[in-house]
């Protein structure tokens, strides 16, 4: 396993380097001047070559390519000109709050996901299964945006059971039970989609299963039905669950963005929006690569789970 | 194509999908021809009329534009982006796909890096990160949500195509003088088109929900142009003030990607074969039981098959698999069942306890009676209670029947704990002692290897130790020795003959092979078309067969040592089981069948030696 | 008697554990250099259990595999590997699994005129024509030309295939085990519907099986392979009467016969094929093996004129 562990982490070197190529390349073609650009467009040409020799702009791209990674891997993000503050501070203070939001929608749709297609899957064309399905079609349909708006419609104007908007209270909240509270309505609205894929991708995996001879076998040995379904053929099932699941978390810190703008939450996926709007192109380029990276840094736990849970794959 | 439109609206669902969809895209289609106010002209007098308002029927947004024609043109633009980039993508990516697949090697593996790279970024980075490059605006959204997808259809797409291009046809395509372009085109596309087709009709709606998506952060169209996302951006703002303007063009995007969403799953259905029939049902832990009466008993003795009757109902067919077999095992007995594929041996092995698969398969008739305890129709928990503990089961192919993700020494000592009692401790202790009694060597070591790790002949000795785990009367062997090489074969043929005598077992042995049932069994059935044409003791069957089946069967069979030599055949063959001719069933083969054999039923007669014909080849009384 | 096909030094040797640059991790040599001679007209038997190469051995024949070794001579001339259309006008394969081997969503009609069409470069008249010559020589109605190849059962697939193979109008055919997918009834339909072609159109024939019986049955000469080489060579009628090499004699006495007690005594199996034992494959397995035998490769010699085995000691 220890073995399998560094194999893959060896592996995930040239996916690093690959982002940070695809990453600086796309910022390299954006069109404009960056000096000009922070410098508004009264800038005087002197001081648009000065600023650029002092970016090192005025340097040949792969001259460029090395010095930006170099400074990344010293920690130095570079300067956001419209924040006037490191880049990789205003990461940081924003990532936490991304990652208490998707981490927690990302439970949860593993969760009721993976248990509501083997339900679905065990009662296969009964209620549970009806009812299962067509839940998930609603889900994999709603725009998260426009669910989360309704959500505030509901919950927080008309009931007024969870607060509008925000990660925490303006005044005396600041606690656990506080930001739950505030958690909720976006991290349900998030999970959502996510679950109707992992429900739908389990029934598929489990009915597959099912039809298995192993699956006969353990019957013929006489191991109860619910042994069948939630031990032997859930455990099958999840070799192609969980590469899925890797997936998934890309896609929920995908939605992350829309639901921080409809939340006002304040994650690092408002923080980009905000950067392209305004340009803010070490502020975008930095956010990428950050999160590019952890994502990477995600799916090897994800392969590492994979082939803890199937022995086929690490010979 | 009617086929699939058929099996498309058998799907009430996706019919449902089909005509909201139907209906949105004709509406789409006519906005610019509909009576509709001009979908930018702004009237801020009138700004957030209610819906149902005189002159606009949806209500008015913030700058007073009617809704209704509002939507209509935005729900053009959606619906053209969505599919333009889902064609994009699948095209592109496609074609990748497919080249990278058959290329196979370095060209292969260089591309699929490639595509890995991309989509190691969550897609709403590189999204994000190509409308920076090419600025805000509807277009750039759509290219930019056609790429981020590229990866997507070029991963699936390869798969398939790298197991169609090791499939024997291309082989055979590739001998018959085609080169690798006609190859691809003529040979592997015609494969692949239905699972681009279903790629897409499952994606475009989410491709939809993304163009929609980077609208509603203002990245994609611009104003006053709006598509569905960017009204919904723009009413934001007003959301709790004046909700409607947010409902109007949410539940537009609810209903066009729910709608897209259930026609592409009823496409999806249709195309796949596997679907197509059906065959994705989840067997149900026992085969249901529709059968009239049970019959009375006829006899005692440790296992009686009487009249068993066990059919597949598909739809509207039914075909009969089983036939009514009637076959009785002694203590200590073993008894051949032989026969062709389709004959019903294996499902009449697999009535005994109800493992046949339901759906489809049924018992319709009969009893199994083990020590004078119907089994047919018993309560599941009796059923469970007797499985692997007093009637226990070898299966043919060990590296499918034994779960891949559990060690053999987990698999065993679960056997025996789901009817005895005992610690892990001792379960484990035992599972080792089990694995020995089958001569696997290291025992202990091995009872931590998984399946995979064993050759097929050690696998198939687990197997057979995991049905002795509760020393049962009773083993019923489903072809074991099938799967393996003519070596194994004779040592595992071997060893369950030697457990046999050792351990007093009754075993059932189905098998093809007469000359495995001449060295293993003391007795023989001989199956044909779901029915025992002839049964009794080996020897007196293999050295005077009376039914012309058995007697030209075992005919085919060449023997070693015979030389080379011309084989007897049997012309034609065997009746579809949902299309059983009366009378006997081999009459149309049989050289010997005259009108009475094709007229009405043939019983199955005899004492020691059985057989149901009416003009046997050698009469049973010589024999007997 | 001429000679139809001659191998010299043929092998195959599999790369296993691919890296992106540099040399493989390990070598897995599935067929170690082999000569065959196939006199024309005659029927040479391969027989040998799974793992054994014989599959390998018959791709390599009919170039669908590159040999990585040696050279393959058809009626005197060497085989040009780039054009698989010269292999296919010479050589022609029947595949082991009648079904996968015809292109589901073609009809038999479009799959039996490519290579008349594209090895043989003929009209559409002559294709129509040859086509329905070639459906009756395989006795299958011509109304079948016209359906799809899921329509047929195992046996009339397999004819199929052979009237693919015929229609190419190579005078050698390979036949890798077509009837072990075969019921036995239907089995022996074809093996005589081969020996009826042979007959009519003078193939050649290399018939490659499992089935001792079977390959006894149809051949005039037997080679068997153990672990990727031929150990014994000889007429059909004596080498498995009898057997010079042991493994030889453990194959005739494992197979199961009416009217003979159970074999089974020997033990063991197949060594690992990335970790082959120094000397005879076979010594681990053997009652006869001898010090030399672990050491020293047996080469192939003649015991008598036309009887040859792999074997320090045989019987």
């Amino acid at each position: 396993m220890g073995g399998y562990i560094l194999r893959r982490l060896v592996s995930a070197v040239p996916v690093l380097i690959g982002i940070t190529v695809i990453v600086f390349v796309i910022m390299a073609l954006i069109p404009g001047d960056p000096a000009t650009a922070i410098l508004g467009s009264y800038a005087t040409p002197e001081n648009v070559e000065r600023l650029n020799r002092h970016l090192g702009l005025d340097r040949p791209l792969w001259q460029q390519y090395f010095v930006w990674v170099g400074n990344l891997l010293q920690g130095d993000f570079g300067r956001s000109f419209a924040l006037n503050r490191p880049v990789l501070d205003e990461i940081l203070d924003r990532f936490g709050a991304t990652l208490v939001l998707a981490g927690t929608a990302f439970v949860l749709c593993s969760v009721v996901g993976i248990v509501a297609g083997t339900v679905s899957a065990a009662r296969q064309y009964g209620f549970a299964d009806k009812a299962i399905t067509a839940a998930v079609i609603l889900g994999i349909s709603v725009p998260s945006f426009f669910l989360g708006m309704m959500m505030i419609l509901l919950f927080a104007v008309h009931l007024r059971w969870l607060p509008v908007s925000g990660m925490y209270s303006m005044f005396g909240g600041g606690d656990l039970a506080d930001l739950a509270r505030h958690l909720a309505m976006p991290a349900i609205a998030l999970s959502l989609v996510a679950t109707g894929v992992v429900a739908r991708l389990t029934r598929g995996a489990m009915l597959e299963v099912l039809r298995q001879d192993f699956i006969r076998t353990a019957r013929a040995k006489g191991v109860g039905e619910g042994r069948v379904i939630w031990a032997h053929a859930l455990r099958a099932a999840m070799v192609s669950v969980i590469p899925v699941l890797g997936i998934q978390a890309g896609f929920v810190l995908s939605g992350a963005v829309y639901i921080e703008i409809v939340f006002q939450w304040p994650g690092v996926g408002r923080m980009l929006v905000d950067a392209i709007l305004r340009r803010d192109i070490l502020l975008v380029q930095g956010g990428v690569v950050f999160i590019a990276a952890c994502y990477v840094g995600f799916n090897i736990v994800v392969d590492v789970a994979q082939a803890w849970l199937d022995p086929r794959i690490k010979t | 194509m009617t086929l699939f439109l058929r099996l498309l609206f058998r799907n009430r669902l996706a019919g449902f999908g089909a005509v909201v969809l139907g209906a949105i895209v004709v509406l789409a289609v006519l906005t610019p021809v509909l009576p509709l106010h001009p979908p930018n002209a702004t009237d801020t007098a009138n700004r957030f009329l209610r819906p149902l308002s005189e002159g606009h029927w949806l209500g008015t947004d913030h700058l007073g534009r009617d809704l209704l024609s509002r939507l209509l043109w935005g729900t053009r633009l959606s619906l053209a982006v969505g599919f333009a980039a889902a064609v994009i993508a699948a095209v592109l990516g496609a074609a990748i796909g497919i080249v990278a697949g058959y290329a196979g090697g370095r060209t292969d593996n260089v591309t699929m890096r490639g595509v890995d790279m991309l989509m190691a970024f969550p897609y709403i980075l590189l999204a994000l990160a190509i409308v920076a490059v090419l600025g805000p605006g509807l277009m750039n959204a759509l290219i930019a949500v056609a790429v981020v997808n590229i990866p997507f259809f070029a991963r699936n797409i390869r798969g398939v195509t790298v197991s169609l291009a090791h499939r024997e046809f291309v082989d055979a395509a590739r001998l018959s003088g085609l080169g690798h372009i006609r190859i691809l085109t003529t040979e592997v596309l015609p494969n692949v088109v239905p699972v681009i087709v279903i790629a897409m009709s499952t994606t475009i709606g989410w491709m939809i929900l993304e163009t929609a998506g980077l609208s509603f952060l203002g990245l994609g169209s611009q104003p006053p142009q709006a598509d569905l996302g960017s009204m919904l951006g723009e009413a934001r703002g007003a959301l709790i003030t004046a909700p409607h303007t947010s409902v109007v063009p949410g539940v537009m995007i609810l209903l066009i990607v729910m709608s897209i969403n259930l026609l592409g799953d009823g496409v999806r259905d249709a195309l796949d074969p596997r679907l197509r029939s059906g065959a994705l049902a989840r067997p149900m832990p026992a085969t249901l039981v529709d059968r009239p009466a049970p019959p009375p008993p006829t006899g005692d003795g440790l296992l009686r098959i009487e009249g068993l009757r066990t059919d597949f109902r598909m739809g509207k067919r039914t075909g009969r698999a089983v036939g009514g077999v009637d076959l009785a095992l002694a203590p200590g007995e073993c008894v051949g069942l032989i026969g062709e594929s389709g004959s019903g041996k294996s499902v009449t092995a697999l009535s005994v306890m109800g493992l046949v698969p339901s759906p489809p398969g049924v018992i319709s008739g009969g009893a199994v009676r083990l020590r004078g305890e119907d089994l047919v129709g018993a309560p599941y928990a009796r059923l469970r209670a007797l499985r692997g503990n007093k009637v226990a089961y070898i299966f043919q192919d060990p590296l499918s029947t034994l779960h891949p993700l559990y060690t053999i020494g987990e698999q065993l000592a679960e056997a025996i704990r789901v009817h005895h009692p005992v610690s892990r401790a001792d379960a484990h202790a035992r599972a080792v002692q089990l694995l020995d009694d089958v001569r696997i060597p290291n025992a202990a070591r091995r009872a931590g290897a998984f399946p995979h790790e064993l050759s097929g002949g050690m696998r198939q000795r687990v197997g057979i130790a995991m049905a002795l785990a509760n020393d049962p009367d009773i083993i019923i062997a489903d072809e074991p020795t099938t799967a393996l090489d003519v070596t194994v074969q004779a040592q595992v043929l071997r060893l369950l003959d030697d457990l046999r005598r050792s351990r007093g077992l009754a075993i059932v042995f189905i098998t093809h092979d007469f000359g495995v049932v001449a060295q293993l069994c003391d007795r023989v059935a001989v199956m044909y078309a779901g029915r025992i044409v002839e049964e009794g003791p080996t020897e007196a069957i293999l050295a005077a067969p009376a039914h012309p089946y058995t007697a030209r069967l075992i005919a085919c069979v060449p023997e070693l040592g015979g030389g080379r030599r011309r084989l007897e055949a049997i012309p034609g063959l065997p009746p579809a089981v949902d299309a059983l001719p009366p009378g006997c069933a081999f009459a149309p083969r049989c050289d010997r069948a005259r009108d009475a054999c094709r007229a009405g039923e043939i019983a199955l007669e005899g004492a020691t030696r059985r057989v149901r014909c009416l003009f046997p080849v050698a009469p049973p009384e010589a024999a007997r | 008697m001429t000679l139809a096909l001659k191998t010299e030094g043929l092998a195959c040797a599999f790369p296993v554990g691919k890296r992106l640059i540099g040399p493989p991790r390990a070598l897995l040599h599935a067929v170690h250099s082999t000569d065959l001679r196939v006199h024309t007209g005659e029927t040479l038997g391969i027989v040998g259990e799974s793992g054994c190469g014989k599959s390998t051995l018959a791709r390599m024949l009919v170039g669908l595999q590159p040999p990585t070794g040696g050279r393959i001579e058809i009626e005197g001339a060497a085989l040009d590997r780039a054009d698989p259309a010269a292999f296919g006008r010479r050589i022609q394969y029947v595949f082991q699994d009648p079904v996968s081997s015809l292109n589901p969503r073609k009809t038999i009609r479009q799959i039996l005129e490519v290579p008349l069409r594209h090895l043989h470069g003929m009209g559409r008249a002559a294709r129509a024509a040859r086509i329905d010559e070639i459906f009756a020589a395989v006795n299958l109605r011509p109304e079948f030309l016209d359906r799809y190849p899921h329509e047929f059962s195992g046996g009339q697939a397999q004819r199929i295939g052979i009237a693919r193979a015929l229609a190419a109008a190579a005078r050698i055919l390979i036949l890798d085990e077509p009837v072990s997918a075969l019921d036995v009834s239907v089995q022996a339909q074809v093996l005589n519907l081969l020996a009826d072609l042979k007959a009519e159109f003078g193939l050649t024939y290399i018939f490659i099986s499992h089935d001792l019986a079977v390959v006894e049955a149809v051949s005039d000469r037997i080679a068997v392979l153990y672990f990727g080489a031929v150990v014994e060579e000889g007429p059909a009628t004596r080498v498995f009467a009898t057997p010079r090499h042991p493994y030889t004699r453990l194959l005739a006495d494992s197979a199961p016969q009416v009217g003979r007690p159970l074999g089974g005594e020997g033990a063991g199996e197949l060594p690992d094929p990335l970790d082959p034992p120094p000397g005879c494959a076979f010594a681990g397995r053997c009652a006869r093996a001898t010090e030399r035998c672990t050491t020293q490769t047996p080469r192939l010699r003649a015991l008598e004129e036309d009887h040859l085995a792999a074997c320090h000691h045989p019987l």
